[in-house]
């Protein structure tokens, strides 16, 4: 495979400074794919304390945040940065971002799951919950994925998910609907599933952002806003 | 399911305090100090050039000296190696002291200092002789003259200058048919050669071209696992890319002195910010 074009500058020094940042948010992420993995499991679980290490977890998340950030302003001052490395280090510092942000919205399931814990289980409907959970992280790996590889069609790929992300969260908002107008006895813990998927909904966005950003890196393009059929087309036109 | 997972692994691998340790910002009484200048005042006859300057240059690290020209970082580079020595009517105030002895005192021998401080100069000064011979030099005059300790000292020093490769096969042809960036990498073998404690680089790059230039920095950056660095430049984003800490300095005085991530992030004081975001004068 050839040597990514971030390794081969002159200065052994910048080099390894890329490579630093660009690891430290693989790590963020797996960090964050475990957040919402476990965050689901405790939901279907009711397991309270899988719930708790979810949210201390997040602290951690925030914590790479914040020297990620620090990082990337120290690189924009010393190497001054252009072309693909400013698109590298631009795109490492939206990708945490959203990283952090999905983060967040595991935290949110992972309350939802420790309020469950404490009422009686709930098991309908929750089947396409977890299905829904183990797609939306599949989306947020592939996007890390494509951040890993640099790699526009595996990104492309995860914007097209989300589509399909999209679907699936208005068939089970619909589902839980049902359940309401059955029996509104199960308002509250429905509402909080609701919230719940609701979350997984926007971590599938976030997954989606993070893919418009290696679409950037990797092809100079702003991708983000456009319909899916412009961005397919823009990555496969400079390819 | 990817969800049947060991707990614990929402603490895999990342060893928070360990990243946070990494993350710690350099500090300078974290360092051992190899030179210590001690409220040094210099004076070209009436004129004061540097007004009670005092820091602590730290040992195996780069630090770079910036500011406009006139600012005095020059001046302060040569009193290093008492390069100043050599001007009429400089008069210097005040120490500076190299492993705690002060080098302007009456028993140093500057020929001694000047084989343990170094100089590099803006302008590559290859003597006229071979590749080899300009790097023998130093150590013909420190009385080596075994052809085999030459030899290898002058191809562990051009290797360490990052020239070996590029010469190897001509180290009998004359040094000024080398290009620019080459004759500067010879001159720093040369400076190395005689294996110093510090190496003085005053603009070492201002005469080379981009390419040059970053093949020097990234010497820079090797050389400083073994050397004390100080460097002068009128470049601040080479001094950004290079330095460790670096000084600020503006007419005579020392403005502000610290990390160099710390100094091109948020610097302390406003007249350093104008500098380097271009908005002085």
């Amino acid at each position: 495979m050839n040597t990514p074009g971030y390794k081969t500058h002159i200065s052994s020094q910048f080099n390894a400074e890329l490579e630093d940042v660009r690891q430290r948010v693989l790590a963020m992420g797996g960090l964050v794919e475990q957040q919402i993995i476990d965050a689901t499991r405790a939901l279907m679980d009711a397991d309270h304390a899988l719930g708790q290490e979810v949210m201390r977890a997040d602290a951690k998340v925030n914590q790479l945040e914040v020297y990620i950030d620090e990082e990337c302003s120290r690189i924009l001052a010393r190497r001054q940065p252009t072309a693909s490395d400013l698109r590298l280090v631009y795109a490492v510092i939206k990708t945490i971002t959203d990283l952090e942000r999905i983060g967040d919205e595991s935290n949110k399931i992972a309350r939802m799951a420790s309020d469950l814990s404490h009422q009686e289980r709930f098991s309908d409907g929750m089947v396409e919950v977890q299905h829904l959970s183990r797609h939306v992280s599949q989306m947020v790996h592939d996007a890390l994925d494509a951040f890993a590889r640099m790699d526009a069609e595996t990104a492309l790929a995860v914007a097209r998910e989300d589509q399909q992300i999209d679907r699936e969260y208005e068939a089970l908002l619909r589902q839980c609907i049902t359940f309401m107008m059955e029996d509104p006895r199960t308002i509250r813990r429905v509402m909080d599933i609701i919230w719940s998927v609701r979350a997984l909904e926007r971590i599938g966005d976030h997954a989606k952002n993070i893919a418009e950003y290696v679409i950037y890196f990797v092809k100079g393009k702003d991708v983000r806003h456009l319909p899916l059929e412009d961005v397919e087309r823009q990555v496969k036109e400079s390819s | 399911m990817t969800g049947v997972q060991e707990k614990t692994s929402l603490t895999h691998g990342l060893d928070m305090d360990a990243i946070a340790r990494e993350h710690a910002p350099m500090r300078l009484e974290d360092e051992t100090i190899a030179l210590e200048v001690d409220n040094l005042n210099l004076y070209y006859g009436e004129k004061r050039a540097l007004h009670g300057v005092s820091m602590k240059i730290p040992k195996k690290k780069v630090t770079a000296f910036i500011g406009p020209s006139g600012c005095g970082k020059s001046t302060l580079l040569r009193c290093f190696n008492r390069m100043n020595d050599l001007i009429d009517g400089c008069r210097i105030e005040g120490q500076i002291r190299l492993d705690g002895k002060n080098i302007f005192d009456r028993d140093v021998d500057i020929a001694m200092l000047r084989r343990r401080v170094g100089m590099v100069f803006q302008k590559p000064n290859p003597f006229p002789k071979s590749i080899y011979e300009n790097v023998a030099y130093g150590l013909r005059l420190a009385g080596i003259n075994k052809k085999r300790t030459l030899d290898e000292t002058v191809e562990w020093a051009l290797k360490g200058a990052a020239l070996w490769e590029e010469v190897k096969n001509r180290l009998d042809d004359s040094a000024l048919g080398l290009s620019g960036g080459q004759q500067q990498r010879l001159v720093i073998a040369r400076a190395i050669a005689i294996q110093p404690d510090v190496i003085l680089l005053d603009e070492p790059c201002s005469a080379l071209d981009p390419i040059s230039t970053l093949k020097v920095e990234e010497l820079i950056t090797e050389l400083k696992n073994n050397y004390t660095i100080v460097i002068v430049t009128h470049n601040m984003q080479q001094a950004a890319r290079v330095s460790d800490y670096t000084a600020f300095m503006y007419v005579g005085d020392l403005i502000e002195y610290g990390n160099t991530d710390q100094l091109f992030t948020k610097p302390a004081k406003k007249q350093t910010e104008d500098y380097i975001t271009g908005r002085y004068g």
